[in-house]
């Protein structure tokens, strides 16, 4: 067990090579999308909305399509079945968010110029826990909407989840969810991270065989 | 070695931002359902369809009720052409009405109304094509005459009615047009309360118009007191069913306030079925009590006279069977739609299997009295007939037309409309003997199907053919705004007249030769007996002095088709239009000056020196 816990830290105090730094701050440029893309989109089509309803959600704000008029479109058929307005003052998200990724994103500039594998592990570990929560978040979100609706409502609705990837019937709406360039992004970033561990380990390991 | 390490990482970087880019699912264009362009062979055969070459006729009318503007519109069937303009509820300086004396009388004070049902007159349950019965909001009906095409007779305001929306529908014989409050108010009218005490002070109505089965002229038949609902839709029951009128109900809650809210928080509202044949013997017998005017009987006091059939929420249209055997009502926040079997109804009027009561009226057993709920689609709102035994209901949130079939309620076939259908209109599709062929969608939403007007749309009615197991949408058409209710009817029941035979006109000022022509006064009351035929009107010119009561009595003594004169009086509201054979007048105060008139209505080659002068001292 010594033996194992003094191989983990000579793992972990040992200096990455080029290409784990390089690898660092491309996931550094792959948290940028996230300040100018969507993260996230919704497309609702009915009959009555051939072209569709759309909805980006950014990481700090909300944009509805057709010059921001289909959030109100949305919010207007949602009181219907007594669903909560969609607003921007509602997502507590958009207030952390950017300000998280940015830190994150000084982590691993600091990570590629500091150069050692613990602190290439420390923001791997890290940014996974920040992804899953912000999924947990959004799923989350999503989820309330589609629960918390008025019982008095005009038209009562079961319950339900809105689609987090893909496509679901809801109503006389054909919905669809998808991860957009933000979060696809993010999600490379995390990718990059791995990758870079990967490397860093298997060079540790040949110099240390 | 580090340098193809390095190569080999940043391709494998490359790679899995390659790859979750083509991964990641981008916002669609368009739903997956979406309809490819249709196939050419297809256009070519709706085009065939719908095509009525230049010359020739089309085979049905549809007339289109105008909503808000008043008035009704024939369009011919299947070409979808706008043909002609019946104003009703609204003047329309087209054709005069309203500026004459005898139309302005009968308007009477509203120059609007809001016309949604028009009901052609049946006999034994089918259009026989002699009028056409049109509500509007403001508790009036219209007759129209289907023989000139002409509005004869506008009845009403009726007492103690508010917003005659359950209207105009006839019974089989036309011998009821019924009329229904869509807002109950405290009666008589003038009557004051406060919406606190909406529940109990607040009173709906229900109403027959007797109908003269000759000359067609309607009056008060009966009126029952109705529990404070939102009367909305009626329609009358037939064969099997005759004898009753069935009104749909909404808000049974009693609520005030924001309706969209208040008047949805019971599962089930009510369709009232009345018993117009024992309404009528009541009538007769001097039953009801007093109230603005007319008597009024109540249902709580008359066992059998009432009875509620509880339906899905909020419900718009009933509509009967042909054979009169289902009423079929729909809860338009629904999905589907119910089948009311007839013969289940009266067990359960017989039997007394009631669940409760509203002010003293029963309420059926729902269980019991229903056959089948129909899976027809969400929002589902109007109902008609084909003659297979198909029903096909319009279905508002769906934007969608749902086929079914009676007894196996098994749901056939689906059209989309664009977009959100209000009514449907089917080919003589709420009669006993419904002809198929043609189904019309009465949309409520055009956006983008037509080149572009600005802000104000007009409404899109689409064209289906449903002569096939598979509904085909053929033709778009624009409907005046704003179509609600629709009839089609078989262009060869219509049989209109188009002149006025000379020896039909008994109007005391008409005059056939210019030699009677001419001003006679008596104190300050000036009559002009005036003549217009092809290109002058006769006198050219008359003399009457200010402050005089003018009648100007013009008759056009031409008997050829098409040959209409106006006559505009500039700088007065008057404009009137004569019809072959017909006579008009129209009575106005002098003011001093010279006032030209014309013809405003194209005649002939020399129409533009059919004018002269009115010369006032």
């Amino acid at each position: 067990v010594k033996n194992s816990l003094q191989a983990v830290n000579r793992f972990l105090d040992a200096p990455v090579d080029v290409g784990p730094r390089a690898l660092l701050v491309l996931a550094f440029l792959c948290l940028l999308p996230t300040y100018l893309t969507p993260l996230y989109n919704m497309t609702m089509f009915a009959p009555q909305y051939p072209e569709g309803l759309r909805l980006d959600i950014y990481s700090y704000k909300l944009v509805g399509g057709n010059d921001n008029q289909d959030i109100r479109e949305i919010n207007v058929l949602n009181h219907y079945i007594g669903m909560k307005d969609l607003a921007t003052e509602d997502f507590t998200e958009f207030k952390w968010l950017p300000f998280v990724v940015g830190i994150f994103g000084l982590l691993f500039l600091r990570a590629a110029v500091l150069g050692k594998v613990s602190h290439l592990v420390d923001v791997a570990v890290l940014f996974v826990y920040f992804g899953a929560f912000a999924l947990w978040s959004f799923g989350y979100k999503m989820y309330q909407y589609g629960h918390n609706l008025d019982p008095k409502a005009a038209v009562r609705v079961d319950p339900f989840m809105p689609p987090m990837f893909g496509y679901k019937k809801l109503a006389n709406f054909e919905v669809y969810s998808y991860p957009q360039l933000g979060s696809y992004a993010l999600a490379v970033a995390a990718l990059v991270l791995g990758l870079a561990l990967v490397f860093a380990w298997r060079r540790w390991r040949r110099e240390t065989a | 070695m580090k340098t193809r390490s390095a190569g080999t990482i940043l391709a494998t970087a490359a790679g899995i931002v390659a790859l979750g880019l083509l991964a990641g699912r981008c916002a669609p264009s368009a739903p997956r359902g979406a309809k490819k362009a249709a196939a050419v062979s297809d256009i070519a055969a709706a085009a065939m369809k719908v095509y009525v070459a230049p010359g020739d006729l089309d085979e049905y009318y549809l007339f289109a009720s105008g909503g808000h503007s008043g008035q009704v519109y024939v369009y011919g069937l299947p070409s979808g052409r706008h043909i002609s303009t019946i104003p009703v509820f609204t003047p329309y300086p087209a054709t005069g009405y309203g500026f004459d004396d005898e139309s302005k009388k009968m308007l009477g004070e509203l120059t609007w109304g809001d016309a949604h049902h028009p009901a052609l007159s049946e006999t034994n349950g089918d259009y026989d094509g002699r009028w056409l019965f049109i509500n509007d909001m403001n508790a009036r009906v219209a007759r129209i005459d289907l023989r000139d095409f002409k509005t004869k007779q506008i009845l009403g305001p009726i007492p103690n009615v508010s917003g005659n929306h359950a209207s105009s529908f006839v019974t089989p014989n036309t011998e009821y047009a019924v009329v229904g409050s869509r807002f109950s108010i405290p009666i008589p009218k003038g009557t004051v309360a406060g919406v606190d005490k909406y529940a109990t002070e607040y009173k709906g109505v229900v109403t027959g118009v007797k109908i003269d089965p000759k000359s067609g002229e309607m009056s008060i038949g009966w009126q029952i007191l109705m529990p404070p609902f939102d009367y909305d839709l009626g329609d009358a029951g037939k064969l099997a069913s005759d004898g009753w009128v069935f009104f749909t109900s909404y808000n049974t809650e009693r609520a005030t306030g924001k309706l969209e809210v208040t008047s949805a928080q019971r599962d089930r509202d009510y369709i009232a079925a009345v018993d117009w044949r024992m309404a009528e013997q009541l009538a007769a017998k001097g039953e009801g009590t007093m109230i603005g005017g007319i008597k009024v009987i109540d249902p709580a006091k008359n066992p059998g006279l009432v009875y509620f059939m509880p339906c899905g929420k909020s419900p718009h249209g009933v509509d009967v069977s042909p054979d009169g055997k289902y009423v079929v009502g729909s809860g338009k926040l629904q999905g589907v739609t119910t089948a009311f079997n007839w013969e289940k109804v009266q067990t359960a009027m017989r039997n007394k299997d009631f669940t409760g009561d509203e002010d003293g009226i029963p309420v059926l057993k729902y269980e019991s009295i229903k056959d089948a709920e129909v899976p027809v689609g969400l929002g589902p709102l109007h109902t008609q007939f084909g003659p297979d035994g198909h029903a096909y209901t319009s279905l508002f949130v769906d934007s969608a037309i749902a086929k079914w079939k009676l007894g196996t309620w098994e749901v056939v076939d689906k059209v989309p409309m664009s977009y959100s259908i209000g009514h449907l209109a089917a080919a003589e599709g709420d009669t006993v003997s419904p002809d198929g062929k043609w189904l019309v969608g009465l949309n409520k939403l055009s956006h983008g199907r037509h080149i572009t007007v600005g802000p104000s749309q007009p409404e899109s009615s689409q064209l289906v053919d449903i002569t096939e197991e598979k509904m085909k949408l053929v033709l778009d058409f624009f409907t005046e705004p704003e179509p609600h209710y629709a009839q089609i009817v078989k262009a060869d029941k219509i049989k209109a007249i188009e002149v006025y035979p000379k020896e039909e006109n008994k109007h005391p000022h008409a005059i056939w030769d210019v030699k009677d022509a001419g001003v006679t006064r008596s104190g300050d009351k000036v009559l002009v007996k005036m003549i217009a035929v092809r290109s002058t009107f006769t006198p050219t010119d008359f003399e009457v002095k200010a402050g005089d009561l003018v009648t100007l009595a013009l008759t056009n003594i031409e008997q050829t088709t098409d040959e209409l004169h106006g006559l505009g009086l500039l700088d007065y509201n008057i404009n009137i239009v004569v019809d072959p054979g017909e006579t008009k007048t129209v009575t106005f105060k002098a003011k001093k000056g010279v006032y030209p008139y014309y013809c405003t209505n194209f005649c002939s080659a020399l129409h533009q020196e059919m004018q002269g002068y009115m010369i006032v001292r």
